[in-house]
């Protein structure tokens, strides 16, 4: 297997309902990690591209032909990838398998969504998507609902008492907060610094007990990277940054999933996976971009990486664990909880984020000291996709 | 090869209030809703089985945004409800006041019944649902 770099990376900012078209937002993202990585076009030898319901939002199916077309990448294979808010990581780990088995030397990887301009009533029928159609969305299941459910049995699982799991939930809500709000591409710049626990408890009910500050927003955005294989990208950039380690794995509906929850089993194998292959720990890992759709989805997610002990992830960012130079700096960009989360680019958006503090170059607020290693953390509906992907500088 | 029970069939049964679920006669598990292979072990070598509709609550939530389609529905509460013989099945709470809903709500006791959601234009025709009401 061949090593494999990130020599590109780009993304636009991520936004409430826009106007830019779903091709049009790709191509503000491509072009731009187009031409950090020093290339045209012309090079890129495919594109694997994550979007989730475009075909919903845009009544546009078979959107990765066209976006390779409109930036120039003419007649290469163009792959779209489907699996719910984990999409465009998927496209990312399928893209870094083909520079690794060495078939494709250069490949563009990413992921459009616009998920905001369709309003909450839509967004919340097409997420409820990702519930099982036949055995869970009759009941009237929503997306938000499903880690509702997963809030009351996490405090009842590990004996945590509801308020003080609430309260302990709105601090990491407050956090990726403080985070976006220095982050100019996220959702929530420039915005909600000041939040406190009070004021997300008492917002707006969405369904027992998470309130609208529990919640990651509806967002519109597209983010690209650019995989090249070591040898190319010695040539276009002095500061490859490796993927080292990759996993992934899905499981069926929640209901299925009895035997774990609240533990999510699929992210287990996946990060072993990945922590396996990077030959790495957890206690390795500096900073960690996770699938914080919802605030108790960064504490399940924590502990299922192996960052914190299970049922205690709420503590450890009490007590500053998770905050940047803490024992893992968690969301240094806000997350999906205040960068946003447009589902099907979310997490070529989180690799993009990983890169560039690998780099040095995110705001200094944001920015995780001495960061050499990374990892991204991206789930897909019930958690039943989940992706992990370790990266690691290069000089 | 068939699978040895289909949502078709496990829908009809479900709207007289019957349950039909999959016995592994590898491992014993049974399955609910249907699937081809045992959710435990695997093995597509399952036998179609009543299953009793006992229970009690695992974990609940009450909705307030629902989806397009569905918003008069709000405000109603989903339970997670751990059956008898095992498996667990997702269907809604009634019999209560759905703001009122509290943790203690998990651990109770519940029977089944059934309504029928009548689908949208994206859900492929109707589907039974389960309805559970607290046991006093
Ligand atoms: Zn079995």
């Amino acid at each position: 297997m061949k090593k494999v770099a990130v020599v590109g990376v780009g993304q636009t900012k991520f936004s409430g309902p826009q106007d830019k078209t779903q091709v049009e937002l790709f191509a503000e993202a491509a072009t731009e990690a187009i031409a950090e990585s020093n290339l045209k076009p012309k090079n890129i030898k495919a594109l694997f591209l994550g979007n989730a319901l475009g075909d919903f939002e845009e009544g546009q199916g078979m959107l990765a032909s066209y976006a390779a077309e409109n930036i120039g990448c003419m007649y290469v294979p163009a792959n779209r990838y489907e699996g719910a808010c984990a999409s465009a990581s998927m496209a990312v780990r399928d893209a870094f398998m083909w520079v690794a088995s060495g078939y494709y030397d250069i490949v563009l990887a990413g992921g459009i969504e616009r998920a905001a301009t369709m309003g909450t009533g839509m967004a919340t029928r097409t997420f409820a998507m990702f519930s099982d159609s036949r055995y869970e969305f009759p009941s009237g299941i929503t997306f938000p609902g499903v880690f509702a459910m997963l809030t009351y049995l996490y405090s009842k699982t590990y004996n945590v008492p509801i308020q003080k799991l609430r309260e302990r939930m709105a601090k990491v809500s407050i956090q990726s907060y403080r985070h976006g709000s220095v982050n100019p591409r996220a959702q929530f710049f420039g915005k909600n610094a000041d939040m406190t626990v009070e004021k997300v408890l008492g917002s707006f009910m969405v369904c027992t007990p998470l309130t609208l500050h529990d919640c990651c927003p509806f967002s519109d955005g597209a983010a690209a990277v650019i995989l090249a294989s070591e040898e190319v990208s010695k040539k276009l950039t002095s500061k490859p940054v490796y993927i080292t380690g990759t996993g992934q794995s899905s499981c069926g509906p929640l209901i299925n999933q009895k035997d774990f929850l609240p533990r999510i089993r699929s992210r287990e194998i996946s990060s072993q996976q990945a922590y396996k292959m990077a030959g790495r720990k957890p206690e390795d890992i500096d900073l960690c971009e996770l699938h914080d759709c919802f605030s108790i989805a960064s504490l399940i997610a924590s502990e299922s990486l192996g960052f914190f002990e299970y049922g205690k992830a709420g503590e450890a960012w009490e007590k500053g664990e998770a905050e940047i130079g803490g024992k893992v700096s968690i969301n240094p960009s806000g997350g999906l909880k205040a960068k946003g989360h447009p589902i099907g680019a979310t997490g070529a958006g989180q690799v993009y984020e990983v890169a560039r503090q690998l780099r040095g170059e995110v705001e200094s607020e944001n920015q995780v000291p001495d960061a050499k290693i990374g990892m991204t953390d991206t789930l897909g509906g019930d958690c039943a996709t989940i992706v992990n992907i370790i990266l690691e500088r290069g000089w | 090869m068939e699978q040895k029970l289909y949502f078709k069939d496990y829908n009809e049964a479900l709207k007289q209030n019957k349950l039909l679920g999959l016995k592994c006669r590898a491992c014993g598990t049974i399955t609910v809703p249907p699937k081809m292979a045992c959710r435990q072990c695997g093995s597509p070598d399952m036998e179609v089985t009543e299953v009793k509709t006992d229970g009690k609550i695992i974990t609940f939530t009450t909705i307030f945004v629902g989806a397009e389609g569905r918003e008069s529905e709000v405000p109603y509460t989903v339970v997670i409800v751990e059956l008898e013989e095992g498996p667990w099945l997702m269907g809604n709470l009634e019999g209560i006041d759905p703001k009122a809903v509290s943790i203690e709500l998990i651990g109770k006791k519940v029977k089944m019944s059934t309504k029928v959601f009548p689908g949208d234009k994206y859900s492929a025709g109707e589907t039974a649902r389960p309805v559970f009401s607290l046991v006093n």
